[in-house]
């Protein structure tokens, strides 16, 4: 199943991306997709429990996935 | 209630407007602006990047529940996106309560919430031309490790 991976702010810069499709085995989950991106060349300043949203929601990282789910790799946010 | 996500200047006039009634005694208008300087350095300009369509999801939940915790429907936040200078607003969050107390407590709410959930970010450019995503840290393990939704909540 393919998930669409989207990359924001300081993580985008690093990764050079702001977004990337990853194929998965059923019963991925969050944790998985955090493993494959910090795996990535640039993701060193990625950190080991980045914060995550699946479909416009935070998640945490046992979430199970669904092939289709949008899941963002959200920096440190610095809104107001 | 209405929040936005706006690539213009806020009109603070307006949203001022938009939540006064007369049963309300009290408006309060917190507005957030670009200072000059951040942690010891002296600041440039701005510029907002967001994922848009969560940022609007969380914005609504947080005026909702304001909403509830509170008791009024006379609130309306705008967030300005993009590039912005040196004293521009780049939040506006208008509050009107029939008092004050519950106006101030909503108000504040709204903006600490914000901060913590809202996904958007700033990079900040420097009177010496360097730039720096604020909050992001320069290494592995700093903020946002570790952290829930739950816990954000």
């Amino acid at each position: 199943m393919t998930v669409t991976v989207l990359l924001f702010a300081s993580y985008a810069d690093a990764l050079g991306m702001r977004s990337m499709a990853i194929d998965f085995a059923p019963g991925a989950t969050v944790r998985d997709v955090i493993s494959h991106v910090r795996a990535l060349p640039g993701a060193e300043r990625l950190p080991v429990q980045p914060l995550v949203a699946v479909n416009e929601t935070y998640a945490k990282a046992d979430r199970l996935l669904n092939a289709g789910d949008e899941v963002a790799i959200i920096p440190p946010v610095a809104g107001g | 209630m209405r929040t936005a996500l706006v690539e213009t200047p806020i009109d603070i006039a307006a949203i001022t407007a938009e939540v006064g009634r007369s049963s309300n005694g009290a408006t309060l208008v917190f507005i957030g602006t670009v200072r000059d300087v951040n942690d010891g350095r002296p600041v440039s300009a701005m510029e907002y990047t967001t994922y848009r369509s969560m940022a609007a999801r969380e914005l609504n939940d947080i005026v909702r529940e304001a909403s509830q915790r509170f008791g009024t429907t006379d609130i309306v936040v705008e967030h300005r996106l993009g590039a912005l200078e040196l004293g521009e607003a780049s939040v506006a969050i208008a509050v009107a309560h029939p008092h004050r107390g519950p106006a101030y407590d909503a108000s504040r709410f709204v903006i600490e919430q914000l901060k913590a959930r809202v996904p958007i970010w700033k990079l900040e450019h420097y009177i010496d031309g360097t730039r720096e995503w604020v909050g992001a840290g320069s290494g592995k393990g700093e903020a946002g490790s570790g952290v829930t939704a739950g816990e954000v909540r």
